[in-house]
């Protein structure tokens, strides 16, 4: 498979790059379901850890995915930006979905999306706006997920999570990117 | 590999300097960046808000779903029971929603704390 780095067209490159992180983003969703069976067999202590710690990557989900919600609908994002986020969106609605799916085969009870959410509307006033309140939900996941790795007493689910986590990372880098800012501004997250 | 990471990780967390250097609100805002997933400064979103932090129990602020353990943990948050919690927030509070390994390196969590105590002087904590 080639690099989306080796295409000159920006626009290609970027829809390469998409799909390659959509088929890394659907690698983690079957690893993770297709455990399932060996998952919901559990029945020692970490379980209980494993389901809040999921409920509580569920409900950062959640609320991301009505983050980018807003920046679609608030009229400030001009394509190819608003194109992108709504795919960032769309990753954030499958890692939703993935993680409800494991929480109730784990004999969990997912968090359900609050009616309302707080977002600081009153200080999104331009596209850059936008780029810069999702990129720091982003940041933010991408720590959340780094720490929540080392916490599963289920192996599988911190690949999982690690696979969620590197999804992330792309959001990050392609928005800081979209901002001018040095896409990548380290050699390790934390 | 394995070996060299674990020696980098060693090398952050108990650098000898962390102790010796003042507190960097300025990097603790950066380090700050990590916990926007979950929490803002004047609002509730996965975790409670930050504004209003310093002096107020945990579990207290009117209206946010706590987990029952952090409702019960009888802490009040000031600078040591802060740098104890986010050194390792399940070995604090176990049973917290806050699953989050922790941040390891005490200078981060010096500067991070440094950061919430001035901007929880700001106008956007006193609105």
């Amino acid at each position: 498979m080639s690099s989306f780095l080796q295409i000159p067209n920006p626009i290609a490159a970027r829809r390469m790059f998409l799909g390659q992180s959509g088929l890394l983003l659907s690698g983690a969703a079957v690893a993770l379901l297709a455990g399932k069976q060996a998952l919901a067999a559990k029945t020692d202590g970490g379980t209980t850890n494993d389901v809040q710690i999921l409920n509580t990557a569920l409900g950062a989900e959640l609320e991301a995915i009505a983050a980018y919600q807003l920046g679609a609908e608030s009229k400030l994002l001009q394509k190819p930006v608003l194109d992108l986020a709504v795919t960032f969106q769309g990753h954030h609605k499958e890692h939703a979905d993935v993680l409800a799916k494991t929480i109730e085969k784990l004999g969990g009870k997912p968090v359900v999306a609050k009616a309302k959410y707080n977002f600081p509307v009153e200080q999104l006033k331009s596209q850059a706006d936008v780029l810069k309140f999702a990129a720091k939900l982003e940041q933010g996941a991408v720590s959340a997920y780094l720490s929540a790795v080392p916490l599963f007493g289920n192996r599988d689910l911190s690949k999982a999570a690690a696979s969620i986590l590197g999804d992330e990372a792309m959001h990050w880098a392609v928005l800081r990117q979209a901002l001018g800012e040095v896409p990548v501004p380290s050699a390790f997250v934390s | 590999m394995r070996v060299l990471l674990a020696g980098v990780i060693a090398f952050g967390a108990m650098h000898p300097a962390a102790a010796l250097v003042a507190p960097d609100a300025k990097r603790g805002e950066e380090i700050y960046g990590r916990c926007t997933a979950c929490h803002s400064l004047s609002f509730d979103r996965v975790g409670p808000r930050h504004c209003g932090l310093f002096g107020r129990r945990a579990g207290s602020v009117a209206g946010f779903d706590y987990s029952t353990a952090m409702k019960n943990s009888k802490i009040t948050w000031n600078d040591k029971t802060l740098d104890q919690f986010i050194a390792k927030p399940l070995a604090v509070v176990p049973g917290t929603s806050m699953t989050y390994d922790g941040v390891c390196d005490a200078r981060d969590r010096s500067d991070l704390i440094a950061y919430l105590k001035r901007v929880n002087k700001s106008t956007e904590c006193r609105k």
